[in-house]
């Protein structure tokens, strides 16, 4: 069974993976190959940055070996052929979220351009003192400080919905916090630092009944589960990217496409104008407006071989291995005596933040990489939910779609030792 | 598999980020600064106690961090009690030195305490470890601030 995201449901962390071509999947990814200190690498930090498949790193070079050129503008071979692939990325993109428009697919630098795109724009335009916005106790900064900065800007009010022990989103609580004045729901669709999957649909369904609208953070979802903007009935989706198997420099922002219409210019410069006199200038509609400049053509074009990636082995396919892999290291890692794992939603996604017993999680980190297992230590970006927990970090092991049990077993055996060495 | 760890995190490291001495807030100090490492989340208070304006009479701190920074931070207070901020000041210049500079001679730091030195030697085998230099550095760069009279200050 895969993990439903547009539905807050248990997933059974099914291990009927036995379809699923890992050995064959592995052979795409080269850098796995890799050795670390004499030891096979075992990435286990995905929800940082997730690796490249041969393809994307081949579909890039090629860009830059056969066809590469500004897009847009130019009337010769290689300016059409890159427009075209650039445009061919972004309806990939369009059918991997399911858009109903191409125009509702903005390439930015990444989630947390996307994010400050909607507060510079939609925010400012939109909201004034006194309107309130909601974000959820569990944000990475990317999703909190774009906010902050308008607070200070134009005084808008912040409300936090809560979070219980286990790391599940309080939906009475949030509901609670929902009045007239909320005109935004920002919040992450699933956690970085703990892997919670929040309730969406219910959190979509009771804002839009209070006139809200709504962004979902979908970083740490698109690679996990199937992703339907239209199904969710959200306003806002935001996702990068380097953690779908994409490059770095490229990232996402869905929008309606009447509230893009409706909204006023990021950046000003070219490519996103229909006429520019010194008196007075027209935008184009969505997406141009908001991709001023030069865009990360190479990038896009990587993004949109990524998503043709994930989607060839099929999302529902990837969400049934990693929530097996998901229960495996649970059950492994919370056999290790002294270790707690920070997070026990009920629904989680591939991701396990976890501290042990009287050794802080930097040294962790240094210990597991000498057994070759890459892990993140520190606050994750979201230190109001390390606060929450009353911990200055945390060490976190995220799986991706080519991720097995004997690495489970590989990082386990390295935290035993490491107890060892610090006992 | 950790025996390369080893030249790091030495029994005496290890002692003293399990047991760090002058973790504490003495009521007296006179000068105090908060360091914090915005990367990785370590946070610790510096309190100095000076005689005078110049002898430390006392040095204390208290936070939380990785094995390194806690032990390098208890290791810095029983060094500093007694030094001078000039002292102190050679010794964290010598120390920082250590910690990141390829072509660093001890001969730079001839004069000062050889017990100080040695065990600044041992925590400089974090050179190896460039992204926990910060680690090791976090508390000398805090008291620094702390004689000069800077409250905050934060390695990146």
């Amino acid at each position: 069974m895969s993990m439903d995201l547009s539905q807050p449901v248990i997933s059974s962390g099914d291990n009927s993976t036995s379809a699923y071509d890992l050995e064959r999947i592995r052979a795409d990814f080269p850098i796995l190959k890799q050795e670390v200190y004499g030891k096979p690498l075992v990435y286990l930090d995905n929800g940082a940055s997730a690796q490249k498949p041969r393809q994307v790193i081949d579909a890039m070079s090629d860009v830059f070996e056969n066809y590469y050129s500004n897009v847009h503008r130019g009337v010769h071979w290689t300016s059409q052929r890159s427009t075209e692939a650039f445009e061919a990325a972004r309806e990939k993109v369009q059918v991997f979220i399911n858009a109903a428009s191409v125009n509702e697919v903005i390439f930015t630098r990444g989630a947390t351009e996307s994010i400050n795109l909607v507060a510079a724009t939609w925010g400012r335009k939109n909201l004034k003192a006194g309107d309130e916005v909601i974000l959820s106790h569990m944000e990475h900064h990317s999703n909190i400080v774009p906010w902050q900065l308008l607070r200070d800007e134009i005084g808008i009010e912040l409300k936090i919905a809560p979070i219980d022990k286990g790391g599940n989103f309080l939906l009475d609580a949030f509901e609670a916090l929902l009045s007239d004045k909320t005109k935004l729901v920002a919040v992450t669709h699933v956690s970085n630092a703990l892997g919670t999957v929040v309730p969406v649909a219910d959190v979509i369904r009771l804002a839009h009944e209070k006139g809200a609208l709504v962004l979902l953070d979908g970083c740490q979802a698109v690679p996990h589960a199937v992703v339907d903007v239209q199904a969710l009935d959200v306003d806002f989706y935001v996702f990068s990217g380097h953690k779908l198997y994409g490059p770095t420099g490229i990232g996402v922002l869905w929008g309606r496409e009447d509230l893009l219409n409706a909204m006023p210019p990021y950046q000003g410069g070219g490519d996103m104008i229909s006429s520019v006199t010194f008196e007075k200038t027209t935008f184009m509609k969505t997406p141009h407006r908001f991709e001023a400049g030069t865009p990360a053509i190479a990038e896009a074009i990587g993004l949109g071989v990524a998503v043709d990636y994930v989607s060839g082995i099929g999302l529902e396919n990837i969400s049934a291995h990693e929530q097996g892999i998901l229960q495996y290291a649970t059950e492994k890692l919370s056999a290790i005596k002294g270790l707690t794992i920070i997070g026990t939603a009920k629904e989680k996604a591939s991701i396990i933040s976890f501290s042990v017993d009287g050794i802080h999680p930097h040294d962790i980190g240094t210990f597991v990489d000498r057994a070759g297992v890459a892990v993140r230590v520190g606050h994750h970006c979201a230190q109001p939910v390390m606060e929450f927990y009353g911990v200055a970090a945390t060490a976190r092991a995220s799986f991706g779609l080519y991720n097995t049990r004997d690495e489970v077993d590989v990082l386990a055996d390295a935290l035993e030792q490491t107890k060892e060495f610090f006992a | 598999m950790f025996d390369d760890l080893r030249d790091l995190y030495q029994e005496v490291i290890l002692d003293h980020g399990k047991k760090p001495r002058n973790f504490r807030c003495p009521e007296n100090a006179t000068c105090l600064a908060h360091g914090n490492n915005p990367i990785c989340g370590d946070t610790l208070v510096i309190y100095i106690t000076l005689d005078g304006d110049e002898r430390i009479t006392d040095a204390a701190f208290q936070g939380e961090g990785c094995a390194i920074s806690v032990a390098s931070a208890s290791m810095m207070t029983e060094i500093l009690k007694g030094k001078t901020r000039a002292e102190a000041k050679t010794l964290f210049e010598g120390f920082h030195d250590m910690c990141t500079k390829d072509d660093f001679d001890v001969s730079q730091l001839a004069g000062c305490d050889e017990d100080a030195i040695e065990r600044l030697v041992m925590l400089s085998g974090v050179k190896e470890f460039p992204i926990r230099v910060k680690c090791a550095t976090l508390a000398w760069h805090t008291m620094q601030a702390a004689v000069e009279g800077d409250e905050e200050i934060s390695t990146e």
